[in-house]
C-alpha cells in the first residue's frame, strides 16, 4: 500500500486552483451587478447635472416707461387701437429702460443699443404687449416688471457660457457678460425657481429661455385619460372572458397566442398601425391626443391583460365555489366576487401599464405629434382632437435644435418625465403593499 | 343635432327604460320579488339593452356608410371628363374642403345657412375672411358640387336621427313588451354582458389583423411602383424625392444587426452573470434590495436612454476612443447606439434568466454538490447546461427588443446608409428610417414614403418571427421539468 497519504486539511494545488476558480466565478458575478448599478447611477447624474438648471432661469427686473405717445396714440385706450402698436413698438421701450439702468448704476460700457437690448430675451416685448392690453390704463406710467433674460445670459448665470466661449460665440460678447455682472451687484438680474418650465407653452428655436412643458404635460395627461378609459375596460373585459368564461379551444389559442406577440411586437410598428389606420383611414387628424391615446391603448393592452389574468388566477376557487354554491350565476360570481378581490392587482398592473405608455415615444413621432404646437388644446372632450405635443416627444424635439440651451431643457423635461414615472410606480407599490392578500 | 347629442338621448331613453321595465316587472310579480324569476333590476338592464343595442348598431352603421353614399352621389354630379383616379378623388377632396369651409362660415355666422346654398361668385375671398383657406381658384361646378354635398349631408343628418331614435324607441317598447314575472332576464343580459366580454378579447386578434393589413395593402403598393428585388438585394439605400431613388434595404439591415450584435454582447454576459449571482449566490437581503435596481433599468423609457446616448456616452467614446485611435469623428455611431441598448436589455435578459435558473430543480445542484463539486463548478456543468434552451431563448426574445428598438438609435446611430466594420462609424437601421420617411410633409403614393410600410412589414417579421422560436423552446423547456 503505497498511495500517498492525504488529508482534507492539507491544501493541494489542484485544490487551489478549483478554489480560485469558485471566486473568480464569484467576483465575476458582483462585477456583473456592479457595472449595471453603476451605469445606473450615471445614467441618473448625468441627466440630473445636464437638467437640474432647466428648473432655474434668470430674470431680469426693470422699471419701464409705457409713454402714451407710443403705445396709444390716440388717447382713448381702445384696446382695437392699441393692438395696432405690435412688439415692435414695445422692443426699444426695454431697451430704452435697460439703458437707464445702467446709466443710473453709473456703469461706463461701450456696447450699442441693440447689443444692450440682446441681455433680454426675445420673448419680453411679447410679455410687455400682453400685459399692457390686459391693463390698458397703466399707459403713461412706468411699471416694474420681471423680463426673462436671453438665453446666453441664462447659460452665463448657469456656468454654461464662459467670457471665453463668449470670444467666439457671435450672439454674446465678453462685454456684454460684464455688463451682467454689474446688473447681477445692483441686484437687477437675480435666478430664481422656474415655474414657467411647467406650465408656459413651447418656444421657437431662437427662444430656449421661454421653452416649457405646458402643452406636453397637458397632451401626455389626455393621452393618459384616453388610454386609462379605454383599457382598463376592454382589458379587464378580455382577460375575464379569457380566464373565467372560455373554453379550452383553438379559438382561444388564437386569441392567447395574438397577446404574446403583441406584448412583443416593436412599438415603432403600433406607429404604422396608428397612421395607417387611425390618420389616413379613418380621417382622424394629425398631432391630436385621440390618435396617440388610441395607439398607446393597443400598445397598454396586453400588459393589462396579463396582469389582470394574473390576479384572476390568484383568487382562490374556495370563493367562486361558495358563491355559485348559494345560487349566484356564474356572471355574479365573477362581477360580484372575483373581481373585487381582484382589484387592487389590476390597479397595479394598470398603473405600471400606463407608466409605460406615459414613456413611450417612438410610435407618437409617426402620428405627428412631432409638430411645434404654441396653443393650449382645449378641454376634453373637444381638446382631445386638438394638436397637441407629449412629453417624451418633447424631449426629442428639444434635441433636434440647434441652441446650446434646448439640451437643458430637454434634460429638465426627462426629469419631469422620470418624476412622473417614479410617482406612478411608487403609487403601484403601496397598492400592493397595503391592498395585497396573501389566501 | 350632433352625434353627441344624439347619444345623450339614447342614453337618457334607456335610463327611462331602466326605470320602467323595473317597475313594469315589480307590478306584474304584484309588488313581490319572490314571485320574480331575476332580480327586479335585470329586467331594467333588459329594456335598456333593448333600447340601446340595436340603436347603436344602427347610428355606427350609419356614420360609416353615409360618407361613402355621399361620396358617389356627389361623384354623379361631377363633369364626366375628370373621373380619371387621381384626379377624380382630389376633385372629391376639393369639394369636401369647400363644403367644410361652408359649414364653418355658417358656424361662425359670416354666411346664412340659406346663403351657403346659393352663394357664388368669389367665394374664396368671402371664405377667407371666415378664416378658411382655400387653395387654388374655385371651380363653378365643384361649388355646386360642394352645396349638393352639404345638401345631401343635411338630409342624411335629419334622417338618421329620426331612424335612430325612431328604433331606440321600438326597442323600448318591445323591451317592456316581453317583461313579466315569468321573462328570464337574467339570462338574456348575461348573454349580452358575455358578449361584450368576448367582444373585448377579440380586439386583440383586431390588432394584429389591423397591423398586417394596413401594412400589407401599403407595401403592395410600394412594390407596384419599385421593384421588389432592389428593395431585398440592393446595396444602395439613397431616397430622393424628386423619384429615381435607390432603396435597397441591405445597408439599414446590416446597421440594426451590428447595432444588435453589440447591443447584446454587453448585455448577455452581463444579464446572465447578475442573474447567476442574484439566484445561486445572493442571500435574501441581498437580493431584495439589488433586484428592484436593477429592474429600475426596465422602466426608463427609452427616450432617456436616447438622450444618454446623445449627451454622455457618443461625446465621451468619440473623445477618449475613436479620435484617439483615429477611428472616426462622429459622436453618433453604432458603438454608441450598441452599449446604450445593452445596457438596457440588461434587466430583460437577467429577469429572464433568473426564472429560468429557479426552475432547474434544486435535486440536481444537491447531486452535483453531494459529489464534492464546487458551487460554481455546479452552475458551470449542470445548472447552466440544464437551463440552456431557455437562456437562449430570452437572448432571442432581448435581441428582437434590440431590432425593434427605435428612440436609443435615432439619437444614438446617426443617419447615414451604409455598411461599413468600423464601429465608432455612423450608421442607420431600418427602425430610424421608418421615422425619417414617415415624418413631416408626406406624401402617400410617393415610393420614397411608402417604402416606410415595406421597411415596417420586413421588422414585423422579422421580429415575429424570433419571438415565435422563443416562445416555443421556452415553453418545450418549462414543460421538461415540470
Amino acid at each position: 500500500m503505497s498511495r500517498p497519504r492525504t488529508s482534507l486539511f492539507d491544501i493541494t494545488p489542484r485544490t487551489r486552483r478549483r478554489n480560485a476558480a469558485e471566486k473568480r466565478f464569484r467576483a465575476y458575478g458582483i462585477a456583473a451587478i456592479s457595472i449595471a448599478i453603476a451605469v445606473l447611477a450615471m445614467l441618473l447624474v448625468s441627466i440630473v447635472s445636464s437638467g437640474a438648471g432647466a428648473f432655474r432661469q434668470t430674470y431680469i427686473t426693470l422699471d419701464v416707461d409705457l409713454p402714451e405717445a407710443k403705445l396709444d396714440k390716440s388717447g382713448t385706450r381702445d384696446i382695437a387701437v392699441m393692438k395696432k402698436v405690435s412688439t415692435f413698438g414695445y422692443a426699444p421701450l426695454i431697451t430704452k429702460a435697460l439703458m437707464a439702468k445702467i446709466e443710473q448704476m453709473g456703469f461706463e460700457t461701450p456696447l450699442k443699443k441693440k447689443e444692450i437690448g440682446g441681455l433680454v430675451s426675445k420673448a419680453a416685448a411679447a410679455q410687455l404687449r400682453d400685459y399692457v392690453l390686459a391693463h390698458p390704463d397703466v399707459v403713461g406710467t412706468t411699471q416694474k416688471f420681471e423680463f426673462l433674460a436671453s438665453g446666453r445670459i441664462d447659460g452665463y448665470m448657469k456656468g454654461r457660457v464662459t467670457y471665453e466661449s463668449a470670444e467666439k460665440d457671435g450672439k454674446i460678447s465678453p462685454e456684454q457678460l460684464r455688463l451682467v455682472d454689474a446688473l447681477v451687484a445692483d441686484g437687477a438680474v437675480v435666478k430664481r425657481f422656474n415655474w414657467a418650465f411647467l406650465t408656459s407653452p413651447d418656444a421657437s428655436g431662437q427662444r430656449p429661455e421661454s421653452a416649457g412643458l405646458g402643452v406636453a404635460i397637458l397632451g401626455s395627461l389626455y393621452m393618459m385619460l384616453v388610454v386609462l378609459l379605454l383599457a382598463l375596460p376592454i382589458g379587464v373585459a378580455a382577460s375575464i372572458y379569457l380566464e373565467e368564461f372560455a373554453k379550452q379551444n383553438r379559438w382561444t389559442d388564437l386569441i392567447e397566442v395574438n397577446i404574446a406577440n403583441l406584448a412583443a411586437v416593436p412599438s415603432i410598428v403600433f406607429g404604422i398601425l396608428g397612421l395607417a389606420i387611425f390618420i389616413n383611414f379613418a380621417g382622424l387628424p394629425q398631432s391630436a391626443p385621440i390618435v396617440g391615446g388610441l395607439v398607446l391603448t393597443l400598445m397598454t393592452l396586453p400588459t393589462i391583460i396579463i396582469s389582470t389574468r394574473a390576479a384572476l388566477k390568484a383568487v382562490p376557487p374556495s370563493i367562486r365555489e361558495a358563491a355559485l354554491g348559494v345560487g349566484a350565476s356564474k356572471m355574479q360570481t365573477v362581477f360580484h366576487h372575483v373581481l373585487p378581490l381582484a382589484a387592487p392587482g389590476i390597479l397595479t398592473g394598470t398603473i405600471i401599464g400606463l407608466a409605460q405608455a406615459l414613456g413611450e415615444t417612438a410610435p407618437l413621432l409617426l402620428i405627428g405629434m412631432v409638430a411645434f404646437v404654441k396653443e393650449f388644446p382645449d378641454a376634453p372632450p373637444e381638446g382631445l382632437f386638438d394638436p397637441a405635443s407629449a412629453l417624451p416627444v418633447q424631449v426629442y424635439n428639444w434635441t433636434q435644435r440647434a441652441d446650446p440651451g434646448f439640451v437643458e431643457r430637454a434634460s429638465g423635461a426627462i426629469i419631469t418625465l422620470l418624476l412622473f414615472l417614479v410617482i406612478m410606480n411608487v403609487a403601484a407599490v403601496l397598492l400592493r403593499r397595503r391592498f395585497e392578500r396573501r389566501w | 343635432m350632433s352625434t353627441f347629442s344624439i347619444l345623450i338621448i339614447l342614453f337618457a331613453l334607456a335610463a327611462i327604460g331602466y326605470i320602467l321595465g323595473r317597475g313594469r316587472a315589480m307590478k306584474s310579480a304584484g309588488g313581490s320579488i319572490r314571485a320574480l324569476h331575476s332580480l327586479p333590476h335585470y329586467y331594467g338592464w333588459n329594456v335598456a339593452l333593448f333600447t340601446l343595442v340595436p340603436a347603436l348598431a344602427l347610428l355606427a352603421l350609419w356614420l360609416v356608410v353615409q360618407p361613402a353614399w355621399i361620396d358617389a352621389q356627389v361623384a354623379k354630379s361631377l363633369p364626366q371628363g375628370a373621373l380619371e383616379d387621381g384626379a377624380y378623388s382630389l376633385m372629391v377632396s376639393d369639394v369636401r374642403r369647400l363644403a367644410e369651409g361652408l359649414d364653418t362660415a355658417v358656424a361662425k355666422g359670416m354666411i346664412t345657412p340659406d346663403a351657403a346654398n346659393t352663394i357664388n361668385g368669389d367665394i374664396r375671398a368671402q371664405l377667407g375672411a371666415a378664416g378658411v383657406a382655400l387653395g387654388a381658384e374655385v371651380k363653378p361646378e365643384i361649388l355646386v358640387a360642394a352645396q349638393e354635398m352639404r345638401r345631401l349631408g343635411q338630409a342624411g343628418d335629419m334622417w338618421r336621427n329620426v331612424a335612430v331614435i325612431a328604433l331606440a324607441v321600438l326597442g323600448l317598447l318591445f323591451g317592456l313588451h316581453l317583461t313579466n314575472r315569468d321573462f328570464r332576464a337574467r339570462n338574456t343580459v348575461e348573454r349580452a354582458v358575455l358578449a361584450l366580454l368576448i367582444g373585448a378579447a377579440m380586439i386583440a386578434i383586431l390588432t394584429t389583423l389591423g397591423i398586417v393589413l394596413s401594412m400589407l395593402f401599403e407595401t403592395r403598393h410600394f412594390f407596384a411602383q419599385y421593384p421588389a428585388f432592389d428593395f431585398f438585394f440592393s446595396t444602395k439605400w439613397a431616397p430622393n424625392f424628386r423619384g429615381g431613388s435607390d432603396l435597397g434595404i441591405l445597408p439599414l439591415l446590416w446597421g440594426t444587426l451590428y447595432i444588435s450584435f453589440i447591443a447584446l454582447l454587453v448585455a448577455v454576459p452581463i444579464g446572465l452573470f447578475a442573474a447567476i449571482y442574484m439566484s445561486e449566490y445572493a442571500g435574501p437581503r441581498a437580493r431584495t434590495f439589488v433586484k428592484p435596481l436593477i429592474e429600475v433599468l426596465a422602466g426608463i423609457p427609452t427616450i432617456v436612454y436616447g438622450l444618454f446616448a446623445l449627451l454622455t456616452v457618443g461625446p465621451m467614446l468619440r473623445d477618449y476612443f475613436a479620435q484617439p485611435m483615429g477611428l472616426g469623428e462622429s459622436a453618433s455611431s453604432v458603438m454608441t447606439a450598441g452599449l446604450v441598448m445593452g445596457v438596457m436589455l440588461i434587466p430583460f435578459v437577467s429577469s429572464l434568466s433568473d426564472d429560468i435558473i429557479n426552475a432547474v430543480p434544486q435535486a440536481m445542484r444537491d447531486g452535483s454538490l453531494a459529489l464534492g463539486s464546487t458551487h460554481s463548478e455546479t452552475i458551470r456543468k449542470v445548472v447552466l447546461p440544464a437551463a440552456l434552451p431557455g437562456v437562449v431563448g430570452a437572448v432571442l426574445l432581448a435581441a428582437s427588443r434590440a431590432i425593434g428598438e427605435t428612440m436609443i438609435v435615432v439619437m444614438g446611430a446617426g443617419a447615414a446608409a451604409k455598411m461599413d466594420l468600423n464601429p465608432f462609424e455612423a450608421m442607420t437601421t431600418v427602425t430610424v428610417k421608418i421615422v425619417s420617411q414617415l415624418t413631416g410633409d408626406t406624401d402617400f403614393a410617393a415610393p420614397e414614403t411608402l417604402v416606410a410600410f415595406a421597411l415596417g412589414l420586413t421588422l414585423f417579421v422579422i421580429t415575429l418571427g424570433l419571438n415565435v422560436i422563443a416562445l416555443v423552446i421556452v415553453r418545450k423547456y418549462r414543460e421538461q421539468y415540470e
